[in-house]
């Protein structure tokens, strides 16, 4: 099974943005999909640097795609998903308007914000030239099975959300703005100061959500660790790891290591722990039957 | 313009056709649809006489299968299909793209709208959907402002339909799965959020708590009124603020925008509210429509028309305004 990185969901400054992807050239990963999947407003401050990090990344023997924005509304928007293609990289289409902009039969690869539920759109999509398709991270393991099987007999490879806080929804409305008093228009870059986005707790004070501009996330940090075997089984290509903050290059590795069968999943949970031990774990999506559940080992902080 | 009207029962399609509605939507009583509630929709054969009924009085009705089919089980939501025609509707309101396709293919002469759960937001994606599967209708998402919709409309030969009244997604819709992270249940794969079946109301000490899937979204002193723990108008702590952090506990009334949705070209006006009873449906839905028909006539809007009907709920015009986002 192959390692793919998701495009990086939060505000990072620019010198972090850059830094992150240096890094990452040296992971064992093999594909890498970066660009602004969640604000378009974010994209000027590294937008010059994308030409860069692509070339540092191809030049290290990845793939490399780019994103699009999940939620397109406004007419730069639109451009700018009009131009994706004109960077000489595949597109990883995350709103349809992307594949809308796409010129007639070129490949491209369709993220999780997409909605492929079922072999009838999965083969739709092989047959208008996807290559690859990353679930979305709500469906249970019997449904990424019978998709694994689908992707295989079209020739498309299929991966799943493996580690990172997952993106539960998209709004017009930009959260961490509200939480400040101001307006999307006038947000100021609330959201530049968490980096893994601004924790939400319940009334009872537990961790629950996490707001990231006009996107809200898990305060769960998925991890698949303890269902590779039923992933490898289903025939899934790859696993997708969505980047964090701290310690992601090396979470990359373990999850190298388990693949390769040199640690086993609690040793990875362990590890995991001890890059960062406020990191919750959840596999409920594809376990049942919660998304927040965990089927894991429980390490104790 | 059209006034599209919620019938989650046999009952409420007869009150929403006599109350004046020009087209009734509703669904099977099954997964394929998004409002599907213990008790409500419609079997086959109430698919069929409610639509004679309709047509007998010369209104519309439209089929929602609009929840993902099922990997490995894509056939009730094919059959929905194929029963929706036969039970002679008059379009399918779809919003997953395999089912557009076979419907496309294997029943090209039933009309196709875009459910809003396929949350095409811009021209291009309306106009993909109409190149790609002959969409003639799209439901718009709850995420644009009055003047993003009349540029889409500048754009478009789809017609537009978009929600005045009712229930307000603050997320994309068919865009959110934070139903089935807290519940196990989503409105993409099981047509429901935030369900009932996964709520609890907890009283301790003249407090009243209420749970969804476990976790405590609103809390009010046991005199008070306790809202529904939708999700995304619970209250939660983030930073130093508690309150609705997403959103308040309201519903959407864009009765006054009429006369500007109008000008922004939409062709339809959508209410929501499959869940509700007739008197309420029909109620709204005689509100509604002398609305569409004093602006038709030149006459002045009648003001206020359904405050009573929200009793006491907060309402907001949503995303219509641009200072909502």
């Amino acid at each position: 099974m192959e390692l793919t990185v998701g495009p990086n969901q939060f505000f990072w400054s620019a010198e972090r943005w850059t830094s992150f992807y240096d890094d990452l050239a040296k992971a064992p990963v093999n594909r890498v999909v970066l660009g602004e999947l969640v604000c378009s407003k974010r994209l000027p401050f590294f937008q010059d640097r994308i030409p860069d990090a692509i070339s540092t990344i191809v030049d290290a023997g990845k793939e490399v795609a780019l994103t699009s924005l999940a939620l397109v509304t406004l007419k730069r928007e639109r451009k700018l998903t009009g131009e994706l293609s004109e960077m000489g990289v595949e597109v990883e289409v995350n709103d349809l308007t992307a594949l809308a902009h796409l010129p007639a039969g070129l490949p491209f690869s369709v993220g999780p914000l997409v909605n492929v539920y079922n072999e009838g759109t999965l083969s739709w999509l092989a047959s208008r030239g996807a290559t690859r398709v990353c679930l979305p991270p709500e469906l249970p393991l019997a449904s990424v099975s019978s998709l694994a099987r689908a992707g295989a007999d079209a020739g498309l490879a299929v991966e799943v959300w493996g580690h990172g806080r997952l993106p539960l929804a998209i709004s017009g409305r930009c959260y961490h703005a509200r939480l400040h008093g101001r307006s999307k228009d006038n947000c100021q870059f609330a959201c530049e100061d968490d980096p893994d986005g601004l924790a939400v707790h319940t009334l009872e004070g537990k961790p629950f959500l996490a707001m990231n501009g006009v996107q809200t996330l898990s305060d769960s940090y998925t991890c698949a660790a303890y269902q590779i075997d039923a992933l490898r089984d289903a025939g899934v290509n790859a696993l997708r790891l969505s980047p964090q903050s701290t310690g992601f290059t090396a979470i990359c590795g373990l999850y190298r290591q388990l693949l390769d069968g040199v640690v086993d999943a609690d040793h990875l949970v362990d590890a995991m722990s001890r890059i960062d031990a406020a990191m919750r774990l959840s596999d409920g999506f594809l376990t049942g039957p919660r998304g927040a559940d965990w089927s894991g080992k429980t390490v104790q902080p | 313009m059209e006034i599209v009207c919620p019938a989650g029962t046999p009952a409420s399609l007869r009150a929403a056709v006599t109350a004046g509605a020009h087209t009734v939507y509703c669904g099977f009583a099954d997964e394929t649809n998004a409002r599907n509630f213990p008790g409500l929709n419609f079997d086959r054969a109430e698919m069929r006489d409610g639509i004679a009924f309709a047509h007998d009085r010369g209104t519309k009705v439209l089929i929602a299968i609009n929840t993902f089919p099922r990997a490995g089980d894509e056939t009730p939501w094919h059959r929905a299909v194929a029963d929706a025609e036969s039970c002679g509707a008059d379009a399918v309101i779809l919003a997953d793209l395999g089912l557009l396709d076979h419907a496309a293919r294997n029943h090209p002469r039933l009309r196709r709208h875009l459910s809003v759960q396929a949350a095409a937001a811009n021209a291009d994606a309306v106009n993909f959907y109409a190149e790609s599967f002959g969409v003639k209708r799209v439901v718009l998402p709850r995420v644009l402002s009055v003047q993003e919709i009349a540029a889409i409309n500048a754009e478009t030969e789809v017609e537009t339909e978009v929600f005045v009244y009712g229930g307000l997604c603050v997320m994309a819709e068919g865009r959110c799965s934070l139903s089935s992270y807290a519940t196990g249940r989503s409105p993409n794969m099981n047509g429901v959020c935030s369900p009932a079946s996964h709520v609890e109301y907890h009283d301790e000490n003249g407090v009243l708590d209420a749970r969804l899937g476990g976790y405590t979204i609103h809390r009010v002193q046991k005199d008070e009124p306790a809202p529904y723990p939708t999700l995304c108008k619970g209250c939660f702590s983030a930073g130093e603020k508690t309150g609705h952090l997403f959103e308040d506990p309201v519903s959407l009334n864009a009765e006054q925008l009429i006369p500007q949705l109008q000008k922004a070209g939409v062709t339809a006006l959508k209410i929501e509210g499959r869940q509700r009873s007739r008197s309420y449906v029909a109620q709204v839905v005689g509100n509604f429509r002398a609305a569409v028909d004093a602006l038709e006539a030149g006459r002045p809007m009648p003001e206020g028309m359904l405050a009573r009907l929200s009793e006491g709920q907060a309402m907001t015009t949503g995303a219509y305004k641009k200072t909502w986002r």
